[in-house]
This record gives structure tokens, sequence and C-alpha cells, in this order.
């Protein structure tokens, strides 16, 4: 399939799609480079106050009584508040949903109410003239505890012998099954059965910036604005304005340059909830910025499962069935608004993905234990269902003593058999698997890997291949979250203004985290409408100002905000036309728009500048016939519906030596292939997988979050929770297919999470196939230098 | 009772005196009192490089170095390095490769390069991705930045 026809304008007819397709750099970016953005920690305001919290030192325990004497009178401070004071202000929630059946949660509140779930919960918060002072005084505050019992180990929280919360009778948050039928008379039958049990350690976004939220509450007006590093304003919106019981016309969330958030900033965090509840409380602006260690205690955390997972097949090769149990832990609370049963709920889904069987059985439980939260974070459940399917995959083929390339291109469902549903019931509507294997094979020259890697081997240079194939959620409709009750929009909108000086002002409802939207809108818009880029001015991340819409996350900003400018850009399009027929007095049809200017359709002959345009519209419409207004700012939604969600696929490729005598594994190359549908921006898509790919590589070789038996989290900063730094990073080769989505006219699928997603899962298999003459294998991520020494047997 | 030093530095080119908290972090100072936000803040204990300066000529981590020892220096941030253009040829090639997303690693990022390009004239892949490991992103996967570097000091 080729790229997208987009028909933007008739000169040059069906191949002129303007922008669209190019490597424009991102306007955006010039304030960054220069220090000039404005991350929410860079505003000022007067009579700021700052917050501090007072975190609970234990992972379970009540709490019998809290001293403020000594902090209220520390230099600087205005107030201290308890639990209880900031309930007053701020109701508690339940991360619920309706549509994953029978999920529980016990309810939460803006600071600890009478016991910590968690060490790192806010039991008290702290507010004074200055950070630091607010830090000082937190030190004076005198806190009576009684240890509770700690359920650290998932397997411990299924069994129940310690209930964490009592009133919910047992520590399953949620529970799945799905069963095609015939899953077990397969198994009983097959030539070939494998089975492997994985390990997720449990990791976390790390994002450069920390969690930063200013609450302004206007007590004349009854009205609150917040300046949030937030993925999803209108969301918070409605959760300030529910919470807090202020209209929610009377909330503004202003998301400005947001440093990284990678699914860490859409979630509903308590501390923030409680500066914006003192901010009511006090009448003025309040700040919290989450510092480096506080980050590691309170930003969500993700993954940690345990997964057994058993393929079937013939001698021939085919795959029959797949079997899975996933557990995993999510800490004391579903996380609200979006719960933590999703991750979970799609390793279920997902499982086994791109393959043809009809066969599959899967159970889950999602548990609690007196850990930090855990919930949706880049790839959400993708790069556990990936490593699952290709880990066992891989065993399958080693078993059958097929190469993993062939046996991957036996199994993967064919190219033609669209639309197609998976036995998990997930639906696809066009996928390109074969297509996208072909290109990676040819891209990293497949054949001559194997054959140095053989050759290296006789000379105990120990070199592996790993490869994974992954299908991948994006641009979900309201079945993801909308359907189960939450107040989320799947629904985006773009508002266009034509301004008087031929310039195009764009205003959407998803935000820009750095991946490049503003950049890809502003791509779309000046195609759209025919103005050059430098015309087009884009702003995001304001419920003031632009349409009300989801935000960014799950992949869906191109593929559905960028459905919703380009829908604007033709409807101003033809409204300026209108508008120029009226001041040419021509035939409307006779007419378009391109570089700047009203031009002649068939001749290209330009008959008038857009500035001039503007300028009769707004300044001289009495110059206009008396029934016509124009109608020069649009706006425009779109929601996919057709699909639950459009999957993209994709295929990585790792290639890594081993050294079996230090365990180090050193990432020699990284592939991607990626079909992604109509590419938009290809510097801003590759290096977006790029980044993605080193955030995969991070949770395969160094990222956990490493707890004692009692709870406390072991290795909460930088300097002892490894993250990917360049000098250990592969250049990465990224590739594309593009099958563009027919729901929408754009054609854009999502790709923000496909690095993310394969590339554990490719590490891994590359590990086990360099150890696999050493008749070693590893299974429990991250794959430290300690764990291959241990499945080696030297340590 | 915070102990104040009277401390006088030059910043971006210009004097400035103030009484400054023994205790204050050379770059909460540039932040705070002097409003230069585009160094920043991203672990406070020296891992992440987001808060890279340049004092007396060395890049240094304004998270690790007090505000009182820059007391008769001379400070640079990413402002002063762009105002004086010094930037400019390694600012246009990460603008071009896309070598920023998010942007918050960046003027560190920028700080540390800059720093290789004044002590080297050619540098390899390999001793770009070295000399910048010290600077944590996120977003990029590091290789549009070795691109960028790349170009701006080779050519």
């Amino acid at each position: 399939m080729g790229k997208a026809e987009l028909p933007l304008h008739a000169p040059g007819t069906q191949v002129d799609k303007g922008y669209i397709g190019q490597s424009v750099p991102r306007p955006n970016a010039q304030r960054l480079l220069q220090g000039r953005g404005a991350f929410t920690d860079d505003l000022r305001f007067p009579r700021l106050a700052h917050v501090a919290f007072f975190r609970s030192p234990y992972a379970h325990a009540r709490i019998r009584k809290l001293s403020f004497e000594n902090a209220v009178k520390s230099p600087g401070v205005i107030a201290v508040f308890d639990g209880p004071k900031v309930a007053e202000y701020c109701s508690p929630w339940v991360a619920v949903l309706a549509h994953l059946k029978g999920i529980k949660s016990p309810p939460q509140y803006a600071i600890a109410v009478d016991r910590a779930c968690w060490q790192g919960e806010a039991c008290a918060a702290v507010v004074a003239e200055s950070r630091s002072q607010a830090e000082d005084a937190v030190q004076l505050i005198e806190a009576q505890w009684e240890e509770l019992p700690v359920v650290v180990d998932m397997e411990e929280s299924l069994r129940g012998d310690v209930v964490i919360h009592q009133d919910l009778k047992d520590n399953v948050c949620f529970k799945r099954e799905h069963d095609t039928g015939g899953v077990d008379e397969v198994f009983a039958s097959a030539d070939v059965v494998v089975e492997e049990t994985f390990h997720f350690g449990r990791h976390t976004g790390v994002c450069p910036e920390g969690r930063a939220i200013v609450a302004d509450y206007n007590a004349a007006e009854h009205s609150l604005t917040v300046y949030h590093a937030t993925q999803a304003p209108h969301m918070m919106q409605d959760i300030f304005s529910r919470h807090l019981n202020i209209p929610e016309a009377n909330v503004r969330v202003i998301a400005k340059d947001i440093g990284g958030s990678y699914g860490i900033k859409v979630h509903v965090y308590a501390d923030e909830m409680a500066t914006a509840a003192i901010s009511v409380i006090l009448r003025r602006p309040v700040k919290f910025v989450a510092d480096r260690l506080e980050s590691f205690l309170s930003d969500i955390h993700a993954r940690e499962h345990r997964a057994r997972v058993r393929l079937a097949c013939s001698k021939a090769g085919e795959i029959l069935a797949f079997d899975l149990d996933d557990l995993t832990a999510i800490g004391p609370y579903s996380v609200y608004p979006r719960t933590s049963g999703i991750e979970g709920n799609q390793v279920v889904n997902l499982t086994g993905g791109p393959y043809k069987h009809q066969k599959y059985k899967a159970r889950m439980h999602v548990v609690f234990t007196n850990k930090n939260v855990t919930c949706q974070y880049r790839a959400v459940g993708h790069p556990i269902a990936v490593a699952l399917t290709e880990g066992i995959v891989d065993l399958a083929a080693q078993k059958l003593g097929m190469d993993p390339a062939e046996f991957r291109k036996i199994n993967l469902v064919p190219d033609d058999a669209y639309p197609y549903t998976f036995p998990s019931g997930i639906k696809f509507e066009k996928l390109s698997h074969h297509k996208a294997l072909d290109l990676l094979l040819r891209t990293m020259n497949y054949s001559q890997l194997r054959a140095e890697q053989s050759r290296l081997r006789n000379q105990k240079v120990y070199r592996g291949i790993g490869l994974a194939a992954m299908i991948e959620v994006t641009n979900p409709s309201p079945a993801f979250y909308g359907v189960g009750g939450a107040r989320i929009s799947a629904q985006d909108g773009a508002t266009l203004r034509f301004e008087p000086t031929g310039m195009v002002t764009v205003m959407c409802s998803v935000t820009e985290q750095g991946q490049g939207t503003e950049g890809i809108f502003a791509q779309i818009a000046a195609s759209a409408v025919g103005v050059s880029m430098d015309k087009v001015r884009v702003i995001t991340g304001d419920t003031g100002v632009t349409p009300y819409g989801g935000g960014t996350w799950a992949s869906r900003g191109a593929g559905i905000g960028g459905e919703a400018v380009l829908l604007a850009g033709r409807a101003l399009r033809t409204n300026m036309l209108d508008v120029a027929a009226q001041i040419l007095k021509l035939d409307k049809a006779e007419l378009d728009i391109k570089d700047n200017n009203v031009i002649n359709r068939l001749t290209s002959e330009p008959k008038l500048q857009l500035q001039e345009l503007g300028r009769v519209a707004y300044f001289r419409p009495d110059t206009l016939p008396l029934d016509f207004q124009s109608e020069l700012t649009v706006t425009r939604h779109y929601t996919p519906r057709q699909y639950g969600f459009t999957f993209t696929n994709g295929i990585q490729a790792s290639l890594v030596e081993v050294d079996p005598d230090t365990g180090f594994v050193k990432l020699l190359k990284h592939w991607c292939v990626e079909d992604s549908g109509t590419v938009i921006n290809p510097m801003l898509v590759d290096e977006q997988i790029r980044g993605g790919v080193v955030q995969g590589i991070g949770a395969a070789l160094y990222e956990e979050c490493l707890y004692g038996p009692d709870g406390q989290l072991l290795n909460g900063n930088m300097a002892d929770y490894l993250v990917p730094m360049s000098g250990e990073m592969p250049d990465i080769v990224c590739a594309h297919i593009e099958t563009p989505t027919l729901q929408s006219q754009l054609g854009a699928k999502g790709v923000g999470e496909a690095g993310t997603a394969g590339a554990p899962a490719a590490v891994m298999n590359a590990i086990n196939d360099a150890l696999a003459p050493l008749n070693a294998r590893v299974t429990r991520m991250p794959f430290t230098p300690e764990r291959i020494l241990k499945a080696l047997g030297k340590v | 009772m915070e102990q104040a030093l009277n401390v006088t530095m030059t910043v971006n080119g210009a004097q400035v005196t103030r009484s400054i908290p023994a205790r204050q972090h050379l770059v909460d100072f540039l932040r705070d009192e002097l409003g230069l936000t585009g160094s920043h803040i991203g672990c406070e204990h020296g891992v992440c490089g987001a808060c890279t300066l340049r004092v007396n000529g060395e890049i240094v981590r304004g998270c690790l170095m007090l505000a009182v020892q820059a007391d008769g220096c001379r400070v640079d941030t990413i402002e002063g390095l762009s105002d004086s253009k010094e930037l400019e040829k390694l600012q246009k090639a990460f603008h071009e490769k896309n070598a920023l997303q998010c942007g918050f690693c960046t003027p560190g990022m920028l700080m540390a390069a800059q720093d290789l390009i004044r002590s080297k004239k050619k540098a390899t892949r390999e001793e770009i991705r070295a000399h910048i490991s010290g600077n944590y992103c996120r977003c990029t996967g590091y290789q549009a930045i070795v691109d960028a570097i790349e170009e701006a000091i080779n050519g």
C-alpha cells in the first residue's frame, strides 16, 4: 500500500499533500532550544505559596496522632493541614469502571485519613513562603504511628492471608477470564507444547520534569485556574470541578510546556488534588513540584507482572493455541479515573495478537499491595503481552528447530485476511505483518547477520538476534474509558481562525508533550487551508481556549486531533473561498487557495492575496453583499467509532552481544519497522519511535523499583535506579509501511508507544539467542548482569 | 536562622550582587532570584544534567554547586549563550534534526555539547555519546542528539 491519497487542492490534484509526509522541523522547538519555554515551575505568581508534603515512612500504618505544634512555628510557614481538614474541601474518589466487571477499590483521599497504605503517601501538607521553608517545617511534624501488617509480594497478596482493605474482603482488585473454548483439548493433543513463566520488574516513567502544579483560586469569582503539567486538561477540569465543588465553567486548566509525560501525567495524584484544595482554603496561588525523591515514591509505577504462558503447535510449526495466566500488583489503590485494571486487561486482549491461532484461554488477577500505586504508563500492557508472546514463540521455534523468522512467517495473520477478529475479541481493520517482517529482514540483512553470528560463536563471541512482532492499540474510541463511565473524552476538536493578515490560528484539544503535535497540526492546517507553515500558529493545552477533548494518551494525538485539524482546515478553506468569490465576483468553483493566494483552479493564476481577503472580510465587509456574512472561524470534531481501537502493527529486531564472564549485554543495533498509517512527519515519527525503543530497553536491562520485605523502596533515586543514558544506547534504524486507516480522511494511526511496546521483547529474545549455545535462558526483567550470570550458573 | 552571605558574580556578562542564603544552590539562585528559568531542575543530586551551567568556562551541575561558591565567578546560562549566539550552530542542528522533544533536558544537553565543541575540533559518535552520557533525555533515544552534535562539530 502506498501513501495515503490526500488531495488537498486542485492544482496537482491527486498527489498534492502539501506538508503532509514531509520532515519539517517543529516551529515550537525554538523557544525550548533557548531555554525560553514555560514549564510550570518557570511561571511566576504574586503571593505564591509553596507546599511540601509529610509522607508516610511506613508501607502500612495507622496514623495515631499528628502534631503540628513545632511545624507551624517554623519560619515562613503559612499553614499545616492534615487529611480530614483537606477532605472538607476535596471529596475522595473510587477508581472503578463499569466495563471492568467486578473491579473494586477503596476511597482515596487527597491526604491520607486515618491510615497510610504505602511508603511515600502524603499524610500532611505544609504551606510556606518558600519550598525550602516548607521542607524545613515538614521535618518538625511529629507523628505517632501504629505499624500494620505489610503485603509486598503479589502471590502472598493473592493468597489473602493478610487483607489490606478489610471492607473489600480480599486483595483482588480485578480479575478477568477469557476462553474461546477447546483450548485444553488442543493442548492435550498438540505435537509440541512449550511453557514459560516470565517476570516483569516494576518500573516508572522518570519524567525529566517532576509533576508540577500551580493552583490559583479566586474567591471573588469562585473560580480556579490550574497551571498543570498534565496530558489531559479537560479531564482534569472535570475532576477539579467535581471534587472541589466548583462549577466546571469556573475551572480553567492550562498545560504549558511539559517536561516529559509518557503516561505519568495523565492520572489524578492525591498530592496535586491537595494542592488545589489548599489554594481554595488559603485563597491564593499554591505550587507543588514533585522533587526526584518524591517522584520515585509517588509518580505512578507500572508493569510488575508474573505471567505463565503456554503455546501449542503442530510439528509443521503451526501455532494452535495460547494459554495465559497473568498476575499483577498495583499498590493499595486503583488509580483515578482510568483505574489500574487496564494494564492487565490489555495483557489479556493482546497476548498472541500477531498470530492466526483460533484457540485462546486467559486468566488474570490484579491484586493490591502496600507499595506505590501503578497505572497506565507508555504502551500500557503491550510490553508484557509482546514479551510473553514473542518469548514463547521463540521457545517454540527453538524446540522445533526452526528459524524464528521462518516460524513467524508461517504464523503471522496474512496481510489479506482483514478485517479480522482475534480470539480475544479485538478487531483489526487492516494490518501488514508480512510486509513488515519482509521489510525488517531486508533492512537488517537478516541472513548475513545469522551467518556472522554463527562465525563469531566459533570464536566464543556470543551474539544474539531477537525479533518481536507486535500489535498496538491506537486512536481509541469511547470503548476504552467512556463506556465504563469515565468522563474522559474520546473525541477531540480543532478550531481554525483565519486572521486579517492572512495567518491561521489553530486551537486544538490534543496537547503537546514534546512529541510534536503542534508541529504536525501546523503541517496539516497549512496544507488543508493552502497557506505556508510560517503563517500558522498553534495553541493547545488550555481549557479556556481550545475545543473540548481528551488530550494526549493511547497514541491518539495525530490520528484523532490531526483529523479534527484536517476537517476544520478544509471547512475554513471553503469558507475563505466563499469570501473570495464575493470579492472577485467569480464562481467559487473556479477558485482554490495555494501558497497564501486565492488562485484560479485550472490555470493557477493568482487572483487575490489572503491578507487582502482578510482586510475586506474583517474591516470592509460593507463592500460585500448585504446577504453575505463571512465565517472565518470554524470548528470541527472527530471521534473514531467504527472500531474499538485502530490497531497498528510493527516488528522490531535487536542485535546484542553478551559477555558470559561479566553478564554484561552490549546493544549493537536495533531496528523497527512500523505501520502507523499515514506518516505526517517522518523525522518526528522516527525520533518518537527511537525514544520509545530506548524506554523499552530501559525496562529490559536497567529499570526496576526495588522494594524490601517491609515495603520500603530501596532505590528511589537516579543514582540507584538506572535509566538509559547515551553511552550505552545503540543506533536505531526505522522503516515504515503505510497502511492508512480508512476511518479518517487523514489516515493516520498512532505511533507514540510502538517503540516501548516491542523493544523489551526484542532485547530479551536477542539475549536468549546469544545464551542458547551456553544452555542458559533469562525470563526475569530487567536482565541485569547478575541475573544473566545466575542463568549461566556462575554466581 | 538561615545564614546569608553577600556575593557578587557575573551572570551572562552582567554583574549581580545579592545576599544569598548559604544553603542555596546555584541553579535555585539563578531561577528564583534572577528569573533565569532556562536551567532546569531535574534530580537535584547531580545525575540528570538538566541544570548544567558554565562557571568560569567549565560546565558544572547547578544543583551540586552552592550559589555562594560562585562568588567572583563568571556564570553562563542557556539564555546568555543563546543571546551571544555562541550556541547558534548547535541550536540550528538540534532544530533541523529534531534533537529534542519535550525540551526539558535541552539546555543542559546544549551546554554539555558546546563544552565538547570547545575542547575538540572533531569527534566520533562514540566520543559524542560519552561526552553527553551524564545528560538524561527520556524522549529522543539520543540518536538525533548525537546526529546534531556530530553535524555541529564536524560540519
